[in-house]
């Protein structure tokens, strides 16, 4: 029977961690994500798994440490918020470019610099264009509640060992901090590694295992690069995610990721209250990016109204994926600041509706 | 039905687990519940506040800027909330530390002395269960009985001792909230 539990955000995705089946975490406390390792700490995983709990010197360090246990084939996960998820890119591009599988949280807060402390998605270029150097990409998963923290947690360990790819957990403020009701799945048993890719030593003949990013022949980099555009193409065929709400008879759309497409659903109930015929699209993943969904909506709006709490970076991939079929708008509050409906709404009528 | 619930005050009033506890009682009843703590600089500064949502339905948005109720426990979350509340809803505000009434006339306004009420009881500690047994009197959303099943999935079942003071605690609250102001 699954367990139901009243839990924040960032305690269900500690807790998701360890049923998962995850053999470690590496991470250092920054506000709003601490409870992650608050969590993990008081409630000692090495006695029921045996699950790695450290507390490193420092982010970077952390994402180092992923490295290396990703390298042995083992379940690692680092969390942060975002100066301390700059701090870890180097490692990312590293991880990406060695093709290792690992999952990294960031509970997202405003910037740029140190910022605030409040939530933010300013952090959507950051995650899904790169922020580290090279061609790679994150497969970035943005959840909308408590719930889908503890689905998403799990489902990034699948995805990141499926494709041998760094996995993104793209949370914030809201969804980290707030307490909602969540099913947790049972623990999945750790699984000692067996992988031909991964450093296990070299019993039983095995041949040596060698990871690196580094070629230093350029045609050899551009295999590597190649193979990589190639699973990328598999990620953008097999694990496109979204929802969508009331989009049948829609003829204004309405789309928000993460916890803004909560506060944009509020607008968008108000919205069809005062008789509008909105509809709302909610990417799940944010790489790949749902552009089908996208592009087939555009044919039947008149507008869409990308609602981000940033100054604009999701609208990109919108515009790009309906390419000039529809017009499309783009509202936001930065630097902490959390959108209200009503705010939303307004910007529908304005932007949108009689724009 | 869906309440949405700000309860703001001092830190260490109980605000945030006031929240929490009426939450978990929404889960004992089987209802949608969200909540969401004021984590910021405010919180540094000595006042917190939280949003709780408990509702039959999915619930969208967890952050909201009106409110069905205010409960509000000092006199700047009095002056920042009151303006927050829906018209013809509900505010309930402590006496203790109030140096002024609430203004306005197109919501219902509630009193409670649950401070002094907690020194009769000697035990300051349950403040904020006698608000919350004020505010379950007035709205009567969730029944007494899930907020003891509530209490006891909360607590450590070494503080299990405690249930019945709190138990006892809401029904005071229940018995000495006054309305201030009705709408009909």
């Amino acid at each position: 029977m699954k367990e139901l539990r009243l839990m924040k955000g960032n305690e269900a995705l500690a807790e998701a961690a360890i049923r998962a089946g995850a053999d470690a975490y590496f991470g250092y406390p920054i506000t709003p994500q601490s409870e992650v390792i608050e969590y993990l700490m008081a409630n000692r995983p090495e006695d029921r798994t045996g699950m790695v709990v450290l507390q490193a010197e420092s982010e970077i360090a952390a994402i180092n440490m992923v490295y290396g246990a990703a390298g042995c084939g083992k379940k690692a996960i680092t969390t942060s918020s975002s100066p301390g998820i700059s701090l870890k890119q180097e490692g990312l591009s590293y991880i990406a470019g060695a093709e290792l599988p690992c999952v990294v949280a960031n509970v997202v807060r405003g910037g740029p610099g140190l910022g605030t402390i409040q939530p933010s998605q300013s952090d959507y270029f950051q995650s899904v264009k790169g922020g580290g150097h090279g061609d790679y990409k994150l497969i970035v998963l943005a959840p909308n509640s408590v719930q889908e923290i503890v689905d998403f947690t799990r489902l990034a360990f699948e995805l990141a060992f499926k494709y041998r790819n760094p996995v993104m957990i793209q949370s914030d403020g809201i969804i980290g901090q707030m307490m909602e009701k969540v099913e947790l799945f049972e623990q999945i048993p750790r699984v000692e590694p067996d992988y031909d890719w991964a450093t296990l030593g070299r019993k039983n003949g095995k041949p040596a295992t060698f990871i690196t990013s580094l070629q230093l022949q350029a045609e050899e980099q551009e295999k590597v690069n190649l193979r990589l555009q190639a699973k990328y193409r598999e990620v953008e065929k097999n694990e496109v995610r979204y929802e969508t709400y009331k989009c049948d008879d829609a003829e204004y759309l309405l789309t928000a990721f993460g916890s803004c497409a909560r506060i944009t659903r509020k607008a968008m109930e108000m919205a069809r209250d005062k008789g509008y015929k909105v509809g709302l699209l909610r990417p799940q993943t944010l790489y790949p990016f749902p552009v089908d969904a996208f592009n087939k909506l555009a044919e039947q709006v008149k507008g869409i109204l990308s609602v981000e709490m940033n100054a604009g970076q999701m609208i990109e991939d919108v515009k790009l994926a309906v390419n000039g079929k529809t017009k499309v708008e783009h509202f936001g509050r930065f630097g902490g600041m959390i959108p209200s409906p009503d705010e939303i709404l307004n910007a529908l009528e304005q932007k949108i509706i009689g724009g | 039905m869906t309440e949405e619930i700000i309860i703001a005050g001092f830190g260490g009033q109980g605000v945030l687990s006031m929240g929490q506890i009426l939450c978990y009682s929404g889960v004992m009843q089987n209802k949608e519940v969200s909540w969401m703590p004021s984590y910021g600089p405010e919180m540094r500064g000595g006042t917190a506040n939280c949003t709780a949502i408990i509702s039959d339905e999915q619930i969208s948005s967890p952050v909201l800027n009106t409110f069905d109720t205010a409960i509000v426990l000092n006199q700047p979350s009095m002056d920042k909330f009151e303006d927050a509340v829906k018209p013809g809803g509900l505010l309930i505000y402590e006496k203790n530390g109030m140096t002024r009434k609430p203004k306005r006339t197109d919501i219902d306004i509630c009193a409670i002395g649950a401070y002094d009420e907690s020194v009769k009881m000697k035990n300051t500690k349950v403040f904020n269960m006698i608000v919350i047994g004020g505010f379950l009197k007035i709205r009567p959303i969730i029944d007494i009985e899930n907020v003891i099943k509530g209490l006891e999935k909360v607590l450590p079942e070494r503080y299990h001792n405690l249930i019945p003071l709190n138990e006892e605690a809401i029904r005071k609250g229940m018995e000495i909230i006054s309305v201030e102001h009705k709408l009909n």
